[in-house]
């Protein structure tokens, strides 16, 4: 397994809305996802995990309904709303300019000073 | 929103939460199944896999939670969650439920009851429009009394009140043409009711129109239950002529239900024009400056925007200008204005009720700290349960809310019910009549803001003691705890709950100390020396213009009188004084008195201001007054012959040096005529109990005859035969003639009945006092005893003795009593001044108060460790340590 990071504050939910926007997941489906497109660097704490998916769901960004698992068993499924599309790009900006920011800085020697 | 729709909204809210529930219990089964699923997969059996992903997962309770509390607006849950585990768990432990809730009750009870007075007498203002703009004026300490002349100056020349009115007692013999019998009410202005805004309930008010000059309005304004309860609500009343002191007066309106007069303790039962009184009375206050007795009060609204030192400093420069131009009659005292309802009782009301409301706030404060105790106890023995919690997820901050919650619930349930036997205690008092025959009442009535008040100091006092565990709840560690077991160690330090305890303890002190002194203060003031004995003697009071006497008339009927009382078998001597008799309705009148050789008799040149009581000759022996020199009054000392007097002892002594060197000697009154001593007095109270040592003269009743007086009628015999015979005599004379007869001692009941009243409201707050020291003491000594059962058992199995296990099982409880009490004793001695202002003669540094503090502290204190002493002597070591 590879090396894993710390988790920053906040960067759970965008987490969960990029593995929800790629298809629809239940909670279980939420946390593997995140394993796999992080490569195994991002491992998410199963009792974490819920409470975000209760406050998505009630800011509006996601929704859920019941459906049966790929392993046919009952499972609530959880989907990106419109505004849950919205947001995750406007995250994903901002994240992005932040980490080119903060690489860019990291990045600074004493010459260029 | 209808109640039906509002109802279906909360069933539905109730069962989307059973939904949500559910539904979230089985997402998370679902995840845990999944999980199980990719572990089976890596070849675990079934159940190895669920159990392992049980433990992956964590506390699912704790998710749970969280998840609630993501989904936002579930306050209401928790608390209701909350106020359920709450009610279970008081449940549980009935005796610590019933004695949280009954303390409490206690507390806000006393707090409610207090504050409900309070609001009656202070903060609630009157019913009249208007009210913030409407003030009294109030003449130096006097309760207002003022002559007529001088409140028409006032009502002339200033210029910061709209209009003045002012208002006179009237007892009068109010006969309907069937039977006369005594009614009282008030003399007012003309303008009374115009001053006041009130409009009538039937037919009209007088007015400044129907004014003109001395008896010119023979008209009556009857109030509303007076209409009620002696006209049966007839309102053909209107229009009715009905004599008043044999005068006819002409019935012309009925004043509102809700009109009871500006005085709070005192409500009129007819008012009439202030002009007619003389015609009434037989005597004319109208003309007269120098008179205190021509009107109770004057009062009037401020002029828009005026404030009250610009009106006080107003009504001061008139005074001044009084004395200027009547210096004879008229002596500047600095005036303020006051509310209108206590006069210049408002301000010892109100410093009684403070210091009332004070005592009342300590109980609850107690109280508080007690409950406290009782929930660090109680939290304590919940420790492991706390711990188990805590282990299994929860967090800290809902464990807190659920105390919380116990606490809150508590405080609700006891504050509700002492809001309701504190608003029984209210009504009975509001409708409580002390004197049938005075028209006295409490004007209290319980109402929306004493409840908010009670609701809220009991909400307070929940989170004040609900908060006292706290700290040992932040400092739990769930693994010591569940380890260890709940036993805890004990330590020689103090804890919170010690200082609670004692902190407790010093404040019931302070109030078994505040009631102790007033106890002995009233006991005291009881047995003070009166300088008359009224056991024994009956007071027979007659207005003889109420059947028509007037002039050289009323001291040929009074002396009749005397002579018909004097023939009644067993009856052993009569006197007769006019008006009242000493200390009765606190109604003294005062005389200027001067040296002989002083020409100039301003007021402000009097040596000094005795009471003055008219006496027949044989009053003194009738009283019981001891005569210590010269000669008692008799028959001879009439119109014709020259003005004598007895004076008391401290008269004579400020006067003439000493009580010898009085007699014969001379001095003179207000009208300049000399009047020469002839006998010296014992002294005696005049107007209240609580007075410093007073002058007094007594003049000879025949050389100025008034109207109203007391007989003192004194026999040994039943009270209420000698009344029936006193009738009968009085009724032989004159058959129209109103009388009064009680007892010297009933009479003085209603002297006494502030000093009682404040007695008994001390005394109760002080037995609330013990009651909550008797149970924190009890409540810690037993817990401290059923904490170190096993302890006391091995020490007793080692062989310790009776007195060294009681010495360890209650030596803290024990120290914490002496701690407790004698900086609450200290405290109290403190307080002396605060308590000398509610009760006289009140001194903490009596011995007796401090050694019966001692006693009654010690003696609680046996009481309330009496069975948890008797349980740790009880200990039987081997059942005991066999059973642990």
């Amino acid at each position: 397994m590879a090396e894993q990071a710390q988790l920053l504050p906040g960067t759970l939910d965008l987490l969960i809305l990029k593995a929800v926007s790629l298809g629809p997941l239940h909670g279980y489906g939420v946390l593997l996802r995140i394993g796999q497109i992080s490569r195994e660097a991002l491992l998410i704490e199963q009792g974490a995990l819920y409470p975000a998916l209760f406050r998505l769901v009630r800011q509006g960004l996601l929704k859920a309904s019941w459906g049966t698992s790929e392993n046919n068993r009952r499972a609530k499924f959880y989907e990106l709303t419109t505004a849950g599309r919205k947001r995750l790009q406007e995250e994903t900006d901002g994240w992005n300019r932040l980490a080119s920011a903060i690489a860019s800085a990291l990045k600074a020697r004493p010459e260029e000073v | 929103m209808n109640l039906p729709a509002y109802l279906r909204s909360l069933g539905a809210k109730f069962f989307h939460r059973l939904q949500l529930a559910e539904d979230m219990e089985e997402e998370l089964r679902s995840h845990i199944q999944h999980r199980a699923d990719d572990l089976e997969r890596s070849g675990v059996s079934r159940a190895e896999a669920e159990r392992h992903a049980r433990i992956e997962f964590g506390g699912q309770e704790r998710v749970k939670e969280e998840c609630h509390e993501a989904m936002g607006g579930n306050f209401l849950d928790t608390l209701q969650q909350d106020a359920r585990f709450a009610l279970r768990m008081l449940r549980k432990s009935p005796s610590f439920t019933v004695l949280a809730v009954g303390t409490l009750a206690l507390a806000i009870g006393a707090n409610a009851v207090v504050f409900g007075v309070m609001d009656g007498l202070i903060l609630r203002p009157l019913n009249i429009p208007q009210p913030e703009s409407l003030w009294g004026t109030v003449y130096g300490e006097d309760p207002g009394f003022q002559s007529y002349l001088n409140y028409v100056d006032l009502r002339d020349r200033n210029h910061t009140f709209e209009d003045l009115a002012a208002f006179n007692f009237a007892f009068v013999g109010l006969d309907t043409g069937e039977d006369p019998t005594v009614a009282s009410g008030f003399a007012t202005t003309a303008n009374y009711f115009d001053v006041l805004r009130v409009h009538p309930y039937l037919g009209r008010f007088y007015g400044r129109s129907d004014e003109h000059g001395p008896n010119s309005a023979p008209y009556l304004v009857l109030s509303y239950a007076y209409w009620h309860s002696r006209f049966q609500d007839d309102r053909g009343v209107i229009g009715r002529t009905v004599q008043l002191n044999k005068h006819p007066f002409t019935i012309i309106g009925v004043a509102p239900p809700d009109f009871r007069g500006t005085l709070l303790f005192i409500s009129p039962e007819f008012l009439m024009p202030i002009v007619n009184q003389e015609q009434v009375e037989g005597q004319d206050l109208l003309n007269t400056r120098g008179t205190t007795h021509g009107v109770f009060e004057v009062f009037g609204h401020l002029k828009p925007g005026v404030t009250r030192p610009q009106a006080e400093a107003d009504v001061n420069a008139v005074g001044a200008y009084l004395e200027k131009t009547y210096p004879k009659e008229f002596a500047q005292k600095s005036a303020t204005l006051q509310r209108v309802g206590l006069t210049s009782f408002g301000g010892a009301v109100r410093q009684f009720m403070t210091g009332l409301m004070l005592l009342a706030g300590l109980i609850l404060l107690a109280a508080c700290a007690n409950l406290g105790g009782l929930f660090a106890a109680r939290a304590a023995d919940r420790s492991r349960e706390v711990a188990l919690r805590l282990a299994l997820g929860s967090s800290r901050q809902r464990i807190l809310r659920q105390l919380l919650t116990e606490a809150v619930l508590i405080s609700l349930v006891g504050g509700t019910v002492g809001l309701i036997g504190s608003i029984v205690l209210l009504r009975r008092m509001s409708v409580w009549q002390p004197f049938p025959a005075a028209p006295l009442h409490l004007p209290v009535s319980p109402d929306a803001k004493t409840y908010v008040v009670a609701l809220a100091l009991a909400l307070l006092s929940g989170f004040l003691f609900g908060i006292v565990p706290v700290r040992q709840v932040l400092r739990t560690n769930p693994y010591e705890i569940v380890k260890a077991g709940s036993s805890g160690r004990i330590g020689r330090r103090f804890t919170v709950r010690d200082l609670l305890l004692a902190g407790q303890i010093a404040i019931c002190a302070v109030l078994v100390t505040s009631s102790m002194v007033a106890l002995r203060g009233m006991m005291r003031s009881l047995h003070s020396n009166l300088g008359f004995e009224p056991r024994n003697a009956m007071l027979v009071s007659t207005n003889l213009a109420m059947a028509g006497y007037s002039g050289d008339q009323l001291p040929m009927m009074q002396k009749r009188m005397i002579h018909a009382m004097e023939t009644i078998p067993g009856v052993e001597r009569v006197g007769l004084v006019n008006n009242y008799a000493p200390l009765l309705y606190a109604a003294g009148s005062r005389a200027n008195v001067f040296k002989e050789e002083t020409t100039d008799l301003k007021p402000a040149s009097a040596v000094a201001r005795p009471y003055r009581y008219d006496v027949s000759p044989e009053y003194f022996r009738a009283a019981g007054t001891a005569l210590l020199a010269g000669r008692d009054l008799n028959w001879h000392d009439d119109k014709g012959s020259p003005a004598v007097a007895v004076v008391n002892r401290d008269f004579a002594i400020k006067i003439f040096g000493s009580v010898t060197n009085a007699v014969g000697r001379y001095f003179k009154v207000q009208d300049g005529s000399r009047v020469q001593v002839v006998g010296v007095v014992e002294d005696g109270k005049y107007m209240s109990l609580t007075e410093d040592q007073e002058p007094a003269i007594f003049p000879p009743f025949l050389q100025s005859p008034t109207s109203a007086s007391d007989l003192v009628v004194r026999s040994s015999r039943d009270p209420q035969q000698v009344a029936a015979d006193v009738r009968s005599q009085l009724r032989q004379l004159d058959a129209g003639l109103p009388v009064d007869t009680a007892t010297w001692t009933a009479q003085l009941d209603l002297v006494l009945f502030p000093a009682r009243m404040a007695t008994m409201s001390l005394g109760v707050l002080g037995i609330m006092g013990a009651i909550l020291s008797i149970t924190g003491i009890f409540g810690m000594a037993a817990y401290s005893v059923s904490k170190r059962l096993r302890e006391l058992g091995i020490r007793q199995a080692l062989g310790a003795q009776r007195k060294e296990v009681l010495q360890t099982a209650l030596g803290r409880a024990v120290k914490l009593l002496a701690i407790g009490s004698t900086a609450g004793l200290l405290l109290g001695v403190l307080a002396s001044r605060v308590l000398a202002s509610i009760v006289y003669s009140a001194t903490p540094r009596d011995p007796v108060v401090l050694t019966g503090v001692v006693l009654a502290m010690s003696l609680l204190g046996l009481l309330a460790t009496w069975i948890p002493a008797r349980r740790a002597l009880s200990i039987d070591p081997l059942i005991l340590l066999r059973e642990d």
